[in-house]
């Protein structure tokens, strides 16, 4: 059991580097992603389970917070006006949601390609693919790709725009929670950040774990974050009554 | 305080264009751009959002994709220069002429529901970009794509919309550094749909609190 999990922990599993997952998220669960070795990239995209033309949604995520990067206390709003879920601990401090992810023509250009036929499961992958083989067993496709979330990845932006990423930002154990708000389809990949400038490709493997958690009480930091979040608490509430 | 932006005239005279259209403040337009073709963006009376998305008009799997296109430029303005690319990673247009300087593609579009978090729960009734979106593929979607619809909303450009960015990581709508006459002009490099909004939004700066009427136009390749 992960350090500082719960008793009442659900399950736990580990996805290795490169590798690709998705699942239900009940509301009142809370998912911790651990960064296990340090320099990871999870590459994160959010539904609402019952209603997947409802999901994650970048802009109205940021612009409701005022902030350009997500970390403890903000939550991740839907395209709905409703929070999917909350980030209710976070040892890293940020986590990017501008920069996208990484596909197949990035990989083979910087690592060079490593097939399958080749290298069997140590083949080359990359997160558009890997998000795709996950949408596609929920009737979704590419056209349901939404701009997703990197966590444990810092990417700043200077005065005139250019974007910096924050090599050796997340530490080994590094791990951050999200307490789900509603029935939430999570469909991640374990691939490096797009602007990784690593040579070599080394894509780290992710633990995830979970357990029962409450509703957020009136005094939640994340509710109380900003007037906007108890709004968006407000109307998630509504929705699931 | 906005930096100094190199502002880029374009030499095609509006007299030539071959498609002139006027979008009312607040109301949605669709059309079609070919590959090479020019398109041109002008904010008539100055800080104007246009909130804009362009799809393939082959595909609806491929479209502008805002994240490949901050990520591939490594800067999260648009501007003069800048590859707009696809979640294919192809380039669906190039900003070729840009008198404003500087065009946001974080800020999203407004919508009723975003506007219920973003503002009071009782601004839900008011006019939304989401809405124009919705309204035009209701229309006009089925002539462009089959089952164009809410799926196909991804995240999109805000023409002439100032959302500064710090160091910090914090995000503010600023009052607009567009103004009258100003414009944005792009070569397509495929054949596109495109679908604007001409944003209505009335509680933040980002229309100068006075939603006005923007022109599109259209060149053959040159």
């Amino acid at each position: 059991m992960a350090e500082g999990a719960p008793y009442w922990m659900l399950w736990e599993e580990l996805v290795v580097g490169g590798a690709h997952w998705s699942g239900l998220l009940r509301r009142g669960t809370t998912l911790r992603l651990i960064d296990v070795a340090g320099g990871g990239n999870v590459s994160v995209l959010l539904y609402n389970y019952d209603d997947r033309l409802e999901r994650y949604n970048m802009a109205d995520t940021l612009k409701a917070q005022h902030t350009a990067y997500l970390t403890r206390s903000c939550v991740c709003y839907s395209d709905m006006g409703r929070i999917l879920c909350s980030i209710t601990d976070d040892t890293c401090g940020w986590h990017d949601t501008l920069c996208g992810l990484t596909n197949a023509s990035m990989i083979k250009d910087r690592y060079g390609e490593a097939r399958y036929q080749e290298h069997r499961n140590d083949y080359r992958r990359n997160a558009y693919d890997g998000f795709l083989n996950e949408l596609g067993k929920y009737g979704l496709g590419k056209r349901d790709l939404a701009a997703n979330i990197n966590f444990f990845s810092k990417v700043t932006a200077d005065e005139e725009g250019n974007l910096r990423y924050h090599a050796g930002h997340s530490t080994p154990g590094a791990y951050v929670d999200l307490r789900f708000e509603m029935n939430t389809l999570v469909v991640l990949a374990a691939c490096q950040h797009p602007l990784d400038p690593a040579t070599t490709y080394a894509p780290k493997e992710v633990r995830l774990t979970t357990w029962h958690s409450r509703p957020a009480p009136r005094n939640d930091p994340c509710r109380t974050r900003c007037p906007e979040n108890e709004r968006g608490f407000r109307n998630t509430e509504v929705w699931c009554r | 305080m906005v930096p100094l932006m190199a502002l880029k005239e374009s030499t095609l005279d509006p007299a030539t264009a071959v498609h002139r259209e006027i979008i009312p403040a607040g109301e949605p337009w669709m059309g079609s751009v070919k590959r090479g073709q020019h398109f041109r963006i002008v904010d008539l009376e100055g800080n104007q959002a246009v909130d804009t998305l362009f799809y393939s008009s082959a595909s609806l799997d491929e479209r502008y994709s805002a994240q490949d296109t901050i990520r591939a430029q490594e800067n999260i303005y648009l501007s003069s220069g800048t590859r707009l690319l696809s979640n294919e990673g192809n380039a669906m247009l190039t900003i070729v002429a840009d008198t404003c300087g500087r065009h946001d593609t974080l800020g999203g579009a407004c919508s009723a529901e975003s506007n219920t978090v973003r503002y009071a729960i009782e601004k839900r009734h008011m006019h939304s970009c989401r809405d124009n979106f919705l309204l035009a593929l209701a229309h006009w979607g089925a002539k462009y794509h089959r089952d164009f619809g809410k799926r196909d909303l991804a995240s999109n450009i805000n023409f002439f919309m100032n959302v500064p960015v710090t160091p910090q990581g914090k995000l503010t709508f600023a009052d607009g550094i567009s103004a009258p006459g100003r414009y944005v002009e792009m070569r397509a490099d495929m054949d596109v749909t495109v679908l604007i909004s001409n944003c209505p939004q009335l509680n933040n700066p980002c229309n100068g609190y006075n939603p006005t009427p923007v022109e599109v136009l259209v060149w053959e390749s040159l």
